[in-house]
């Protein structure tokens, strides 16, 4: 930062140190940049890996291939059809991960998590930036962000997939059953309902656009609803990340053999 | 139940100042405020501190306690350790004036800039009328007490004062938010909030919620949703699209 802006600008009072906190502030942001890059780190590898994501005896589908759209899915794991063969440099969820990935990064929560961990604007509240000048969101390429209600439509779609992934999971080769699998399936898909519903966007598609609630009681009333969801929306945004990993490591495990799934009925 | 308690308070002026070392006496129950009030009545009678209430209702005495934006009222000493120096400066987003009072007139600029509430032309006052729900959106804004620890805190203007002239900070920002949710507003809050006040600037990491000590959800309830509504107006392109098809007046429903 320039020795005359900021808190070292003109007529402030003269305090040479950046920040007095005597507190840990700094372990959030660092916890967000291990979290955040050990996700991505496992997600970009999982992506590309091309194997072990589907159990032909089960049925069970990881949510980092669905939809499975390459010829080249494992029979049965293209539950919509297949386009042409991938080349190995496009993940055969091509037409869901993108969207994902962007509902994300556009997120209120993520954007406020990044920006302070990895952009340091602000590391954390009440210590000075590093940077000389700060536009924000008012233009160019922060400005993006505001597609953000785009990626929650996508991402609503993507989810409803899911879930469909998680109900087809119950119908394995032999029929009806419920294994460990199944349980981590649809926990993983009532989960990530939480973390979608629980948008900033949805609540104000609902409800918080209105400028009369009295006048429409029905979305009022979802409004009130998502906006109790949406104060957990920081837990579900990590909790997901977890769930996520979790579920397809499991799968993982299963498909590639290393374990079996734990059975409970059929 | 009391000790010997150590002090760093920053004495000084919009000219120079520095920190001065501090004991004094804690008492079981204090808050820090009583603790500059003892440093006035027995070493320092010149030390300056603003104050009012002494109740957290006022807003007057907002200031840095060990780097954190705070009331100095509500600041109780029993969240110190007994050996822990306890700095307190005065709020660093804004001019000072003399020791703990700053200089906080940019956000009585900020204030006048925002246009009054505006009620339908064919309402006479008497007419107005709102129910409860709406009634209650707006109620969370308003135990606002205009501290302005969330625009000291905010690194917008905190750690760049050349966007104080195009950004009105969480405070004001959320007033427009209250205007712009009032049923009974025909003004136009959305693009004024984009263009006039920098709504735009806030990247929504929240230190203003973090700090308000009436703990209003400045961002979760007024920056949010006026964002959004900005990306009702400017940049969602169906909603636009609707409009001009269908002649909705958008947002005003
Ligand atoms: S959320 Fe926005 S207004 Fe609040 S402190 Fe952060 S940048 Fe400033
Ligand atoms: S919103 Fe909260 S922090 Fe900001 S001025 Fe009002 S009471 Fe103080
Ligand atoms: S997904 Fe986080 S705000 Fe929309
Ligand atoms: S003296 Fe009134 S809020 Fe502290």
């Amino acid at each position: 930062m320039d020795e005359n802006t900021g808190v070292f600008s003109a007529r402030r009072a003269v305090i040479p140190a950046r920040t007095l906190r005597t507190d840990r502030w700094w372990l959030q942001p660092l916890l967000t940049v291990l979290g955040l890059g050990a996700f991505v780190i496992y997600a970009t590898v999982r992506a590309f890996w091309g194997a072990a994501y589907w159990v032909p005896e089960h049925h069970y589908l990881t949510p980092f291939y669905s939809p499975c759209m390459s010829t080249a899915c494992e029979p049965g794991s293209s539950h919509f059809g297949t386009l042409f063969d991938f080349p190995w440099f496009i993940p055969y969820a091509a037409l869901s991960l993108p969207f994902l990935l962007g509902f994300r990064l556009t997120c209120y929560y993520y954007r406020k998590a990044y920006y302070r961990a990895f952009w340091f604007s602000p590391p954390a509240c009440a210590v000075s930036e590093p940077h000389g000048k700060y536009t924000g969101e008012t233009r160019l390429p922060l400005i993006i962000q505001n597609v953000h209600r785009y990626f929650f439509y996508a991402a609503f779609i993507v989810t409803l997939i899911n879930t469909y992934d998680a109900i087809l999971a119950f119908d394995g080769e032999n029929g009806f059953g419920i294994g460990l699998g199944n349980i981590i399936l649809v926990g993983n898909v009532v989960l990530l309902w939480g973390y979608t519903l629980s948008c900033h966007s949805c609540r104000h598609v609902t409800g918080g656009r209105l400028k009369n609630f009295a006048k429409h009681p029905t979305r009022y009333w979802l409004w009130t609803k998502v906006s109790k969801l949406n104060v957990r929306h920081m837990q579900f945004a990590w909790i997901t990340l977890g769930s996520l990993v979790l579920t397809d490591f499991y799968v993982m495990l299963v498909a590639s053999g290393v374990i079996s799934d734990l059975r409970i009925i059929n | 139940m009391s000790y010997q308690g150590k002090f760093r308070v920053w004495r000084g002026d919009a000219d120079g100042g520095d920190f001065e070392d501090f004991t004094v006496e804690v008492n079981e129950g204090e808050v820090v405020l009583d603790i500059i009030h003892r440093l006035q009545a027995t070493q320092v009678p010149d030390l300056a501190v603003r104050w009012n209430c002494k109740a957290g209702k006022c807003g007057s005495c907002s200031a840095e306690v060990n780097g954190r934006p705070r009331l100095l009222c509500m600041t109780r000493m029993s969240t110190f350790a007994e050996d822990e120096v306890v700095t307190v400066t005065p709020v660093r987003a804004f001019p000072v004036i003399r020791d703990l009072v700053p200089d906080v007139s940019y956000n009585y600029t900020k204030a006048r800039e925002i246009p009054a509430f505006t009620p339908p032309k064919e309402l006479a006052p008497g007419e107005y009328r709102m129910q409860q729900q709406d009634v209650e959106r707006s109620q969370e804004f308003r135990k606002c007490i205009e501290c302005f620890l969330c625009q000291d805190v905010c690194h917008v203007i905190r750690d760049h004062e050349e966007n104080k002239e195009s950004f009105a900070g969480p405070r004001y920002l959320m007033r427009i938010a209250e205007l712009e949710m009032h049923p009974l507003d025909a003004a136009d809050r959305t693009t004024e909030a984009q263009n006039e006040h920098g709504l735009g600037f806030c990247n929504i990491t929240k230190c203003c919620t973090e700090v308000c000590p009436e703990g209003i959800k400045i961002t979760d309830n007024a920056l949010i949703p006026m964002k959004e509504r900005v990306a009702d107006r400017k940049y969602d392109p169906v909603v636009w699209l609707g409009s001009k098809i269908f002649r909705r007046d958008r947002g005003k429903s």
